[in-house]
């Protein structure tokens, strides 16, 4: 789960580490209140999950109540797209902090190394660009330390790390003692990556994050009830949101072949051959191991709620799921719901005979039954640009 | 002889109590797998069809000599479990729980790792051994015994590439599942290694998929170290990038996750790879066989 800005910097707030005393708000006239609260200079960001909201003009700074009931009536209800076209999304919410004076802008993450299988902490005097631009620019500005396991990062590697990446003396122990907080934030909320950019020293000499990153494990937030909630819808699409109360694994796609596969491999491999057969798939939908009937009635419906599909595969190979199950909710689904678009099963594995034998029996109109996931690839495609040229 | 589990694996099972859990290790008692106990908190003295139920696992290996253990507990108490393996001195922990907490599996691996113990998963279908043992949730009905080695980090997408093996006529020394979650006990390389020291084994087909960069050290690791073929696939061409490591993942890796890249990092390597689990296991026959005319 991905937190916004504010509800990041709420958890660096927990643990301690400094940031801009801000609100966050909903509404035009909550905004300005804030502002007259908090006092100008203010900075008005709008709280989406993308990045560059900055250069999208999601990000402005108010002199005064005029600018700021300005800027916020801009930015609350805008739709902002991400550098690489995501989204949009919509602002439902901004947040308001006291400006900053910054002197100068590092970077700083914490992340969890998969090949290594340790965290890694990294800092750049480099700030404000991403982490990708200052690797290239200069590999040597992006100081890197592992925290090793058992151990945790304590005030002496933070210092050290500090030091390596050229944070200049007067500051290193702020910024250490930042850093240990920081790491205390991340153990603390089951976290895999908590990024600060810019990490900022103000003309004051404070050490403060005006900026949050955090990515919190999913498989841990049975643990963690202060965190409860923060999901933000609206980063989601209509069918996402659908699947997710229907406890579905559902990615949505841009293209116009509505898949379903059991198992996240198997159905990834779906996608691909599909792809190479000249096809564009509208989905990834795990339909998970075991599945049974009616989690087909639920994925039928997901599926066919997404406008732009026009034709649907179901692509399973049973191992503990049974193909018999999987007939069974087809069926039942085609008497409950309008599929209205032809669909292509391939069925094989455990049960596939006794699967095949209950489609065959009901002789549902439109359903189209392949042998291979090859031929069912080829089959979906052809059907989709049939159908989508009627 | 095959890898990881075979005719002197004991198995005890964490979890044998419950729905799932009790459906699978019966399965792999029935398979053929020596299953020697089940162990659930409080409900030691009691048995399922006739497996002993211990408290501890400390006492399954006491009184019944297990040597491996399978963990079928749920999520929150699994780390616990694996680690009351590691102390108990089972030297192979197969974990099938899916959702384990990445932090306690940080901490879990570098404990089996200090203590030398071989952990498989989590959240993964566990190992086959064809004719041999099955512990976790494979269907043993799509693999034959041969001298294929399989591992994956994908369940359904293996069943599919052993189904199309066995049409071909093709079996399996042992087919390992070492799941795809951030933080496994056993990635592709330690698989590899297996495989390369193992008499029965005579090719590898190596599945992966999109995220980390356990691909892409396999094929180094392979170029230096692999004297048997390997032929690949990997899935997820089409897949949206995984939202779960953000700008910072791909620094350190050096790659980008990406599908494509695993391909070329393998193919720079001389390492056939599949465009599809059909022409995957096409590869395999067609290099079996010429090996065997060669």
């Amino acid at each position: 789960m991905d937190l916004l800005e504010f509800q990041g910097k709420q958890l660096f707030a927990r643990h301690g580490v400094p940031v801009p005393e801000g609100e966050v708000v909903d509404t035009v006239e909550a905004a300005v209140e804030a502002a007259e609260r908090i006092g100008y200079p203010c900075v008005i960001k709008a709280q989406v999950q993308i990045g560059g909201r900055g250069k999208a003009g999601g990000i402005k700074v108010a002199q005064n109540r005029e600018q700021a009931e300005q800027h916020a009536s801009a930015i609350i209800g805008m739709d902002i797209r991400g550098p690489r076209g995501e989204g949009p999304f919509k602002v439902h919410q901004v947040w308001v902090e006291r400006a900053s004076e910054i002197e100068a802008e590092y970077y700083a993450s914490i992340i969890l190394d998969r090949s290594a299988k340790k965290l890694l902490a990294m800092l750049s005097t480099m700030g404000g660009m991403n982490v990708e631009e200052i690797a290239e620019k200069d590999s040597e500005a992006l100081a890197r330390r592992y925290v090793e396991p058992g151990q945790g990062l304590g005030q002496e590697q933070a210092r050290a790390l500090a030091a390596d990446a050229g944070v200049p003396e007067e500051v290193r122990n702020e910024t250490a003692d930042l850093l240990v907080k920081l790491y205390g934030a991340f153990n603390e909320s089951d976290a895999t990556l908590i990024e600060v950019n810019p990490l900022v020293v103000t003309k004051g000499g404070d050490v403060i994050a005006l900026d949050s990153k955090v990515t919190i494990d999913n498989s841990a937030l049975f643990r963690h009830d202060e965190l409860a909630g923060l999901e933000d819808p609206s980063a989601e699409d209509p069918q996402e949101q659908m699947a997710r109360e229907k406890g579905l694994t559902y990615v949505k796609l841009d293209g116009d072949i509505g898949i379903l596969g059991n198992g996240a491999g198997l159905c990834m491999a779906t996608l691909d051959v599909v792809a190479q057969a000249g096809g564009r798939p509208a989905n990834f939908l795990d339909a998970g191991g075991g599945s049974k009937a009616e989690a087909i009635v639920d994925a039928l419906e997901v599926i066919t709620s997404d406008p732009k599909v026009v034709a649907i595969l179901f692509n399973i190979f049973g191992g503990i799921t049974r193909c018999d199950e999987i007939a069974k909710g087809i069926i039942e689904a085609s008497g409950q719901i309008e599929i209205g678009v032809p669909l292509v099963v391939r069925l094989d594995g455990t049960n596939s005979e006794e699967g095949l034998a209950l489609l065959a029996d009901a002789d549902l109109p439109n359903l189209h039954v392949e042998k291979t996931m090859l031929g069912a690839a080829e089959r979906v495609v052809e059907l989709a640009k049939t159908g989508a040229a009627a | 002889m095959s890898i990881i589990v075979d005719e002197r694996t004991k198995l005890v099972i964490s979890g044998l109590t419950g729905r799932e859990g009790s459906f699978h290790g019966l399965r792999n008692r029935n398979y053929g797998t020596d299953v020697v106990a089940g162990v659930t908190p409080k409900k030691g003295g009691q048995d399922v069809e006739g497996i002993p139920i211990f408290d501890t696992i400390a006492e399954a290996v006491d009184e019944r000599a297990a040597n491996s253990s399978m963990i079928f507990v749920p999520a929150r108490f699994a780390a616990a479990a694996i680690e009351e393996a590691i102390d108990a001195g089972i030297g192979t922990v197969i974990a099938i729980t899916e959702h384990i907490p990445v932090h306690d599996m940080l901490r879990v691996y570098w404990r089996a790792r200090d203590a030398g113990v071989r952990l498989i998963g989590p959240n993964c279908p566990g190992v086959l051994s064809p004719g041999k043992a099955n512990v976790g949730i494979i269907p043993a009905q799509f693999f034959e015994q041969g001298s294929i080695g399989v591992v994956s980090k994908s369940g359904t997408l293996t069943y599919q590439i052993g189904n199309e093996l066995k049409q071909a006529g093709l079996g399996d020394s042992t087919i390992v599942g070492i799941g795809g979650d951030p933080i496994v006990g056993s990635d592709f390389i330690d698989i590899l290694e297996l495989f390369e020291r193992d008499d029965e084994t005579e090719l590898i087909v190596m599945v992966g998929e999109i995220g980390g960069d356990a691909e892409e050290r396999a094929a180094d690791y392979i170029a230096e170290n692999v004297s048997k073929p390997v032929v690949a696939y990997i899935a997820g061409f089409t897949a949206p990038p995984g939202k779960q490591m953000g700008h910072a993942g791909a620094i350190i890796s050096g790659s980008s996750g990406t599908a494509q890249a695993k391909k070329e990092a393998l193919e720079e390597h001389g390492i056939r790879v599949g465009k599809s689990p059909t022409e995957t296991a096409q590869l395999a026959a067609e290099t079996i066989g010429a090996k065997a005319r060669g």
